[in-house]
């Protein structure tokens, strides 16, 4: 009863805002998905960077990318040897 | 000064051959010297779309592999003289023609239009690399539906992955009554999504079927509202500023008789 009576009042979402909220979570996904020529420019780069501060272990260092529900996140794991004295 | 457009989408059916159709014979109409290359090999239909299916004596592949000079291949139109088609061929397949041989086809003929448009097939495939291959300018045609959007979005990262800059969209086939009712995504989720400049808004239109019917594109229907989208862009193509166009929807009378008819 209550749900015939809120079919006909109540407002029932619509489906382009679905679509959308969809397409949003699905294309994060889509666009995640790089090469791994990508992935190896990127961990250099991270490893150039850090460099500058610490001395790294770069053979156990790990960098992947995680998918949760709605987000995708960048996940790395670097062994830090030594930090390096500021020479300042 | 000629420009090289390719005309993409991922998904097929989204109206990239209907697209290239309207957008070439509304250059022509406004006086512009302008060539259609169908690279949909195997699955050619541009030709229906002119009306030129009869009077095909030659194809790209004969072209690319150097049985005859472009000129012998092309059609002209019947009506619009300055508007061309290299039609491909039936038979063939999308492998039958490289990357390199279509950048050195359109390297000739822009001695000689002012716009060369590419019809690119569907798909992902060597025959995307090979349609994008010679293109100044990627036009990205989609609908408001979700898997449209998402090859659409596939697309724009294989273009940027080609090292094309210049893309575009053309959102075709709007049901601006579904749009305003919540149940089709608008031009803002869209835009939310894809971060793209949109060239055209192109609202579905029975004229688009009427007119493909018939072989003659609804750009010349003075009274089809694709059509005079499909004019929109043309303008802007040609460096015009025109402002999107406000869609007539139904009115409550329409909309009152939709609900007793179902």
């Amino acid at each position: 009863m209550l749900d015939a009576l809120m079919k006909i009042f109540g407002k029932k979402e619509q489906s382009g805002k679905i679509a959308h909220d969809r397409l949003k979570v699905v294309l994060i996904h889509d666009r995640a998905n790089i090469s791994p020529d990508v992935m190896d420019n990127l961990k250099n780069d991270i490893i150039k960077v850090i460099s500058n501060y610490m001395e790294i272990n770069q053979k156990d260092m790990e960098i992947s990318l995680a998918n949760d529900d709605d987000s995708v996140a960048l996940v790395a794991n670097i062994p830090v040897n030594n930090m390096k004295h500021d020479k300042g | 000064m000629s420009e090289i457009y390719v005309i993409t989408s991922g998904k097929g059916g989204v109206g990239k051959t209907t697209t290239t159709a309207n957008l070439g014979m509304g250059l022509a109409m406004r006086g512009k010297k302008v060539v259609l290359v169908d690279t949909d090999t195997g699955l050619r239909n541009l030709d229906l779309l002119l009306g030129l299916e009869n009077r095909i004596m030659y194809d790209l592949i004969d072209v690319t592999e150097g049985r005859v000079p472009y000129k012998k291949a092309l059609v002209r139109h019947k009506k619009y003289e300055t508007l061309f088609l290299l039609p491909t061929s039936q038979v063939k397949d999308k492998m039958a023609v490289n990357p390199e041989q279509l950048v050195k086809l359109c390297d000739e003929l822009r001695k000689e239009f002012d716009y060369i448009i590419i019809d690119c097939p569907a798909g992902i495939e060597q025959g995307f690399k090979t349609a994008i291959a010679a293109a100044d300018t990627a036009l990205v045609v989609t609908m408001p539906e979700i898997s449209a959007v998402r090859d659409a979005d596939k697309i724009i990262g294989e273009l940027g992955r080609a090292d094309k800059e210049n893309i575009k969209l053309i959102v075709n086939r709007i049901r601006p009554n579904m749009v305003e009712s919540g149940d089709m995504l608008n031009m803002d989720d869209i835009n939310d999504i894809l971060s793209l400049d949109c060239i055209g808004q192109v609202p579905d239109d029975i004229k688009v079927v009427t007119s493909t019917n018939k072989g003659e594109p609804c750009i010349t229907l003075e009274d089809s509202q694709a059509g005079q989208a499909y004019r929109n862009i043309v303008a802007r193509m040609m460096g015009e500023d025109v402002p999107f166009m406000e869609f007539h929807k139904d009115g409550w009378w329409k909309r009152l008789k939709h609900i007793f008819k179902r």
